[in-house]
């Protein structure tokens, strides 16, 4: 009787625990999305979401290189965690992240050249991304790895979001297409729409995370900062 | 902390610079091959576009090598001319040379109007055969300064060495929707069909403000006026003495007039 009912309360706090990481994973998922986005909220990253994001194409393969990238790193340095001495562990995750992004770069390269020609150095400088840095020295060193992989899908995501949104509106009215499809018919080209070229080069781009941020916010007014 | 021992930090540095070198070689070598692959497609890719022999923009790889079979490339001692027999063209790497001082020749002022300070001695040629093994088009690699940056590209002349048939541009940093207009379709085709030679020989190809209105005039492109004086200027350069014009002479032009 009473070694059945320590099994059950045994039982009962797996289940209890197991709820808890779960609601931490969706948390680690859903939270940078919008309530602690690494571009917006954080003011991290902002290198690669200028210069990659004068059209939707490079905007996305830019994103799901980051996500892999970020992903991965989480996860290895979690799972080594406990071996780094503190000494050195910002430069065991700089090895981590520089040869994982070696590697996207690579596979890029080989699988969709065109694009990799485009991202130019930018994949390369997915190294000094400081989201990345970031997420495994703030999270990934102190948590498991399974939750800090979600911590780094979930910034991942954040991080994509404010791509796709700022690549979407430079393709749109920088060139009036989407994905390389023609949208609005150029004057160019004997149609009605005049491109605007600031929205080719990256300071527009500034404009459009300005702009992103401040919707989010009038969104969810707490993340305003008190004067 | 137990992992703060000098043995642990060493121990640890030691197996993730194995893990992360070999993890990185591996990857490196594994594609390889199909990264050449496709940057000798992407090369090819722009060749036949700039050749004309695909109206296509997307080319699927297959018919990249199907087309390119028509094509044929010599290795040119641009300073005779002439095509040079049993030159290894595949593992020639033209941009490399023309930075080594053995196997480029450096460009004085007077020289330099495409602004690149050194040209190579040899440099690749495409030429162009139809279905009765005629000659039909060649393609010269050509590169200049811009406004920003070197912009390499290939012009294609006609048979008759003088009538432009394409001109491309693969590589560049100019700006955005002002000189990066120089990948325009549009302007692209502009070229086609305009003159390079004068009857008296002289360079007459140059890219004029506003509207064009001769044979040897391509229109401007807005708002880019350097740029377009690069091109001007990388033309007069490539198509000079110091350029192809040995080549062109010899083995275009004069079996024109024999």
């Amino acid at each position: 009787m009473m070694s059945t009912s320590t099994e059950g309360m045994q039982a009962e706090e797996k289940i209890r625990a197991r709820k808890k990481t779960i609601k931490e994973i969706k948390k680690n998922v859903w939270f940078p999305v919008f309530d602690n986005n690494p571009i917006a909220l954080q003011i991290l990253g902002i290198c690669s979401a200028l210069a990659v994001t004068s059209n939707l194409k490079t905007s996305v393969v830019m994103s799901i290189a980051v996500i892999v990238v970020l992903c991965a790193s989480n996860t290895l340095v979690s799972v080594i965690r406990n071996q780094v001495p503190s000494a050195i562990r910002i430069i065991v995750q700089m090895a981590i992240i520089s040869s994982l992004v070696i590697v996207t770069d690579q596979v890029l390269k080989a699988f969709v050249y065109d694009i990799s020609k485009q991202l130019s150095v930018f994949v390369g400088l997915i190294i000094t991304n400081c989201i990345i840095m970031g997420r495994a020295e703030g999270y990934a060193m102190h948590n498991s790895p399974l939750k800090s992989l979600f911590d780094g899908l979930g910034n991942g995501i954040g991080y994509s979001i404010v791509l796709l949104v700022v690549g979407f509106f430079r393709e749109l009215f920088g060139s009036g297409s989407l994905f390389g499809v023609q949208v609005l018919s150029l004057a160019t080209e004997g149609g009605w729409y005049v491109p605007n070229g600031m929205m080719l080069l990256s300071p527009s781009a500034f404009f459009l995370i300005g702009f992103f941020i401040w919707f989010v916010r009038v969104w969810k007014p707490e993340q305003n900062e008190d004067n | 902390m137990a992992n703060d021992r000098p043995s642990q930090t060493i121990l640890v540095a030691f197996m993730l610079c194995i893990f992360c070198s070999l993890s990185v070689s591996l990857f490196a070598v594994m594609l390889r091959s199909a990264q050449d692959r496709n940057k000798l497609l992407d090369k090819q890719k722009n060749i036949i576009a700039v050749s004309g022999l695909s109206e296509k923009g997307d080319l699927a790889n297959e018919e990249i090598e199907q087309l390119f079979e028509s094509i044929k490339t010599f290795a040119i001692d641009l300073d005779t001319g002439e095509k040079i027999d049993d030159f290894n063209i595949e593992t020639y790497n033209q941009k490399k040379v023309s930075k080594t001082p053995d196997l480029s020749i450096p460009l004085n002022d007077a020289e330099d109007i495409a602004a690149i300070g050194r040209r190579e001695n040899i440099s690749l040629v495409y030429e162009v055969y139809d279905a009765n093994e005629e000659l039909d088009a060649v393609v010269i690699p050509i590169r200049g300064y811009g406004l920003w940056s070197t912009l390499y590209g290939f012009l294609s002349l006609e048979n008759d060495g003088t009538t432009v048939r394409g001109i491309t541009f693969y590589d560049h940093a100019e700006t955005p929707g002002l000189g990066g207009e120089v990948d325009n379709l549009k302007w692209k085709a502009s070229w086609k069909g305009k003159q390079v030679f004068s009857t008296d020989d002289e360079i007459v190809i140059t890219v004029v403000k506003g509207r064009a209105s001769q044979a040897n005039e391509v229109d401007g492109l807005a708002g880019a006026t350097i740029t377009t004086r690069g091109v001007d200027n990388m033309l007069q350069f490539w198509l000079g003495d110091k350029g192809y014009k040995k080549y062109i002479d010899k083995h275009l032009r004069n079996e024109q007039k024999t």
